[in-house]
């Protein structure tokens, strides 16, 4: 099986899509680093090679881990399979 | 082992070079075009043309001076001809690099004009490169090795891929008494709690966050927003970055699991306390960090891209290394090692990491990369604050 994302940390809010082909709909198998499972996801959105995917449904204003560290806020509520990006997650420096 | 061994140009002061430039260096802006025509009459010895060196003054002017000399003194360099405008400035070039014990001639310009200084300097750059291209490498072990790293364009797969096979290495070359240097000072912001804890000791943890809190001070005074598409760069956000606390956390990845730094150096400052790892303050961008680098003293550069940076140094070979499969597929012929197996499952980082140190060790004994290949000579000086 393809490995389609692949997550830093077992508490991680999101994984990174390794494969150029995530298109809404498709069942996706990931990878979980640390602790070395194998999790599944179905995409909502396209999502490119590199881009972020929600593994969980999240809030407008939550913190979002990867690494299993703070890596900003929700600024929008984020469904499980979407994109994470620019468009609903900012940093809390600067 | 004999796997941890390589062969390099062993300098008057000890100190183990992996290349033999013959340099001519400019004091300031106005000397370029000399020291560019005396270049181009002495083949085998290179310019390295820059932009400052007029009117600086305090903290900035050390900085100038520091990585000028430093420049000159890194063992890359068998020898060096400084070009000046005014003697006084020159000389105090000149007498930096020559504590190494290496050839260094100065040469300035008022009273003599351009030409008269170009034919002076080319015929003292001619004797040198001709003694110079005479030296012969001699075996070297690691501990006479230093090597400095930098990321660049990154994007999430230099989180999960590039990063942390060059923090194996760093892992790996540690015991081996290796000379390892990391910075990038605004690039760990909101990482900078855990980067903190791997220093070796709380002193040197302290002096990391009071270089780091200065940084932030310059940042806050000077933004107007929060430098999205500075940093994170545009680059990096198209590769999937989104805040600059991710990028963080996968520039840190470069520094391995274990290994603790030693000590935090200003930039441009020659490590001090012996083998180990090294902490530098610099600037994120990538030509600014290598030169400042180089001009501390270190050998061989590695440089983990996501999107695809092509950066080199004129003195310090820079080691490209990508697990972005799209990166090493269009890019192909900036990529030195290329790690997106990681990504595909098809090595482990162990094995990704033994690769980097065979393409190092490689390089050291004398192979191109790909920056060196294609002409990349990114000298660019750091300049602290304005001119007066």
């Amino acid at each position: 099986m393809t490995t389609s994302f692949i997550v830093h940390d077992k508490a991680d809010t999101v994984g990174v899509v390794v494969v150029e082909d995530v298109q809404p709909g498709k069942d996706l198998t990931g990878w979980v680093m640390e602790t070395d499972e194998t999790i599944t996801l179905k995409s909502l959105d396209p999502v490119p090679l590199g881009h972020k995917i929600a593994l969980r449904d999240v809030k407008s204003g939550d913190t979002v881990l990867k690494y299993g560290h703070d890596v900003g806020r929700a600024v929008a509520d984020i469904g499980r399979g979407r994109h994470v990006h620019v468009h609903n997650l900012k940093t809390k420096r600067w | 082992m004999a796997r941890y061994e390589f062969y390099g140009y062993r300098r008057e002061n000890g100190r183990v070079g992996i290349r033999n430039h013959v340099i001519i260096l400019p004091l300031d802006d106005l000397s370029n075009a000399a020291a560019e025509a005396v270049a181009n009459n002495i083949k085998g010895t290179l310019a390295l043309p820059h932009a400052y060196g007029r009117l600086q003054f305090g903290e900035d002017l050390e900085l100038h001076f520091r990585t000028l000399i430093g420049t000159g003194c890194n063992p890359n360099v068998a020898a060096c001809v400084v070009i000046g405008i005014e003697p006084g400035w020159t000389g105090r070039v000149v007498e930096g690099i020559a504590a190494t014990g290496k050839p260094v001639a100065g040469f300035s310009i008022e009273t003599n004009g351009d030409l008269s200084t170009i034919a002076a300097a080319s015929r003292k750059a001619q004797e040198f490169v001709q003694w110079a291209t005479e030296k012969q490498r001699e075996r070297c072990s690691m501990e006479d090795l230093f090597v400095s790293t930098k990321c660049g364009e990154s994007d999430t797969t230099s989180g999960l891929g590039s990063c942390p096979t060059v923090g194996n290495l760093i892992d790996k070359l540690d015991p081996l008494h290796v000379t390892n240097c990391f910075g990038e000072t605004s690039e760990l912001t909101g990482a900078e709690v855990v980067c903190a804890s791997r220093a070796a000791s709380k002193q040197v943890g302290d002096k990391f966050m009071q270089v780091f809190n200065a940084y932030q001070e310059v940042i806050e005074r000077h933004k107007t927003s929060d430098l999205s598409e500075s940093q994170p760069t545009k680059g990096n956000i198209a590769g999937g970055l989104t805040t600059i606390e991710e990028k963080a956390f996968g520039n840190l990845q470069k520094i391995g699991k274990k290994t603790k730094f030693i000590d935090v150096l200003k930039p441009a400052e020659a490590p001090g306390k012996g083998p180990g790892l090294y902490y530098m303050d610099t600037s994120s961008a990538a030509a600014e960090c290598v030169t400042l680098q180089a001009a501390a003293g270190f050998v061989v550069h590695l440089f983990p891209t996501g999107q695809g940076n092509i950066i080199g140094n004129p003195i310090e070979p820079v080691i490209k290394l990508t697990a972005n499969p799209r990166t090493a597929r269009t890019m192909r012929e900036h990529v030195d090692l290329d790690v997106s197996g990681l990504l595909r499952r098809e090595m482990n980082l162990d094995e990704a990491g033994d690769r980097l140190i065979d393409v190092m060790l490689r390089t050291c004994n004398g192979r191109l990369t790909c920056a060196e290949a294609l002409g990349h000579r990114e000298f660019v000086m750091t300049k602290l604050y304005q001119s007066a």
